[in-house]
């Protein structure tokens, strides 16, 4: 039988989620902020060096007037760590909820979700599914968010590669990124699922943007390297820099498959961890 | 330079690269405001009018942030608004070669930078709505600007900067991945 978590509890869940969506949507964390800052000092284009700096000024101006970076505001997923005394319930996702509601109204957000096929607008940003929540174990009880814009989202891509084709792999990812030019406002992050299932390896690419984006093994760079070959530059209009960073995970998958997905994140890469206090 | 509305034949002169500021009254408009104005009309006067493809964050009638959207979604529903005698679009990412077409001769793209939405508010003011029942990031929104920085995307001569970089980095693909 399942027990219905304490009230208090959910309260605290409410809030230490609506308090992660407020510093993700108004502040950048460390690492994004010096990708972009490395990356706008060693541009040469000068289209692109312009885009840098207004996108740096706005990064400031959303600080100092404590709004949101972008109007997209985002569709809410939620990663939330649980401890071993804390029971697993579906009842923690309503303390989740809350807190987007509440965040919706307090900060302000957009409203962003709707019913896929009347288009209808739920007006909280909650919805059948959203804010979509991780379950993850851990250590400490905490609730991660990665609020999603759509521009980029919409040039997310999912690959079943044969096995033979592991080589392929970061041709695919540059295919990404020419495929979809840009609308994803770049310079982007790319988080790069590889093997498990079909849905296991969206998931994965998800995941990966929570990896730190100021460093990268061998093997990103080599991806990252052939996406800046590309030349597609910040918001499209050319120069140096198309990637920040490409971040890779792996899982291990069926004999026969190479599920490959790609997750573009804008230059904007919100996300904020803050622990539940109970 | 600095453009304002309502514009005329100087956006003839721009062209792709260009940088440009924009004062005065734009629209916002995104997918559902295009398919009502389609249906139902253009509610305010075209002829020389800025359209802003941009769905704002609004609260208690002020714009709290105001970036652009991807242009491209609204490639299919532009001709129209073209063709009553908008002279510029503003958005982000570019359009498709449809509306090259329709610009060429009449009107300009004007690219404004992604998530810059806070930038964006700063140099604006909301001065009226239409549309509020398609919600606040589809309504039209009536929006006062005082100098909003942008690069000339797609010129009236069928000058693209976004093809451009399209087609180099298409050859580039091909070449560090030997596509032939």
């Amino acid at each position: 039988m399942t027990h219905p978590a304490d009230p208090a509890l959910l309260r605290a869940l409410a809030i230490a989620t609506e308090k992660a969506l407020l510093e993700a949507e108004i502040r950048l964390p460390t690492d994004v902020l010096a990708a972009l800052r490395r990356a706008a000092a060693a541009e040469r284009n000068e289209v692109a060096r312009q885009e840098f700096a207004l996108i740096l000024e706005n990064i400031a101006l959303a600080g100092e007037r404590q709004v949101p970076i972008c109007q997209d505001t985002g569709v809410p997923v939620v990663y939330l760590t649980l401890p071993p005394d804390v029971p697993f319930t579906p009842d923690l996702f309503a303390g989740i909820r809350e807190g987007v509601r509440r965040a919706t109204t307090a900060i302000p957000l957009r409203p962003n979700v709707v019913d896929p096929l009347t288009r209808e607008n739920t007006g909280d940003n909650t919805g059948a599914g959203m804010p979509a929540v991780h379950v993850v174990f851990g250590d400490r009880l905490t609730v991660t968010v990665l609020p999603k814009g759509a521009g980029s989202e919409n040039a997310s891509r999912i690959g079943m590669l044969l096995p033979s084709q592991a080589a392929d792999i970061p041709r695919f990812v540059a295919e990404t990124m020419l495929i979809a030019g840009g609308k994803p406002c770049p310079p982007v992050f790319l988080g790069v699922g590889i093997g498990g299932t079909f849905d296991g390896a969206a998931a994965l690419a998800k995941e990966a943007l929570l990896l730190p984006v100021d460093t990268m093994d061998d093997y990103e760079q080599e991806i990252c390297d052939a996406v800046n070959a590309l030349g597609i530059g910040p918001m499209g209009l050319g120069g140096e820099t198309t990637a920040l960073a490409v971040k890779v995970k792996r899982r291990d998958c069926h004999t026969a498959s190479l599920p490959v997905a790609v997750n573009v994140q804008c230059w904007a890469c919100r996300r904020a961890t803050v622990e539940v206090e109970r | 330079m600095n453009l304002t509305t309502p514009l005329g034949d100087e956006v003839l002169d721009l062209r792709a690269g260009d940088r440009v500021t924009l004062t005065g009254t734009i629209y916002t408009a995104r997918d559902e405001a295009h398919l009502r104005m389609m249906e139902e009309g253009i509610p305010f006067d075209p002829v020389g009018a800025a359209v802003y493809h941009c769905g704002p964050v609004v609260r208690d009638g002020r714009l709290v942030v105001a970036g652009p959207t991807t242009s491209a979604r609204m490639n299919a529903l532009t001709g129209f608004l073209i063709d009553a005698g908008v002279r510029a679009l503003i958005g982000k990412g570019g359009m498709g070669p449809e509306v090259v077409e329709q610009l060429r001769g009449r009107a300009v793209y004007l690219a404004f930078t992604g998530g810059c939405a806070a930038l964006a508010a700063a140099r604006m003011s909301l001065s009226g709505v239409y549309f509020e029942d398609l919600g606040m990031a589809e309504a039209v929104w009536i929006i006062e600007a005082d100098h909003l920085p942008l690069t000339v995307g797609i010129d009236a001569r069928g000058g693209d900067l976004f093809s451009a970089v399209r087609e180099k980095a298409k050859t580039q693909f091909h070449q560090r991945f030997n596509i032939r």
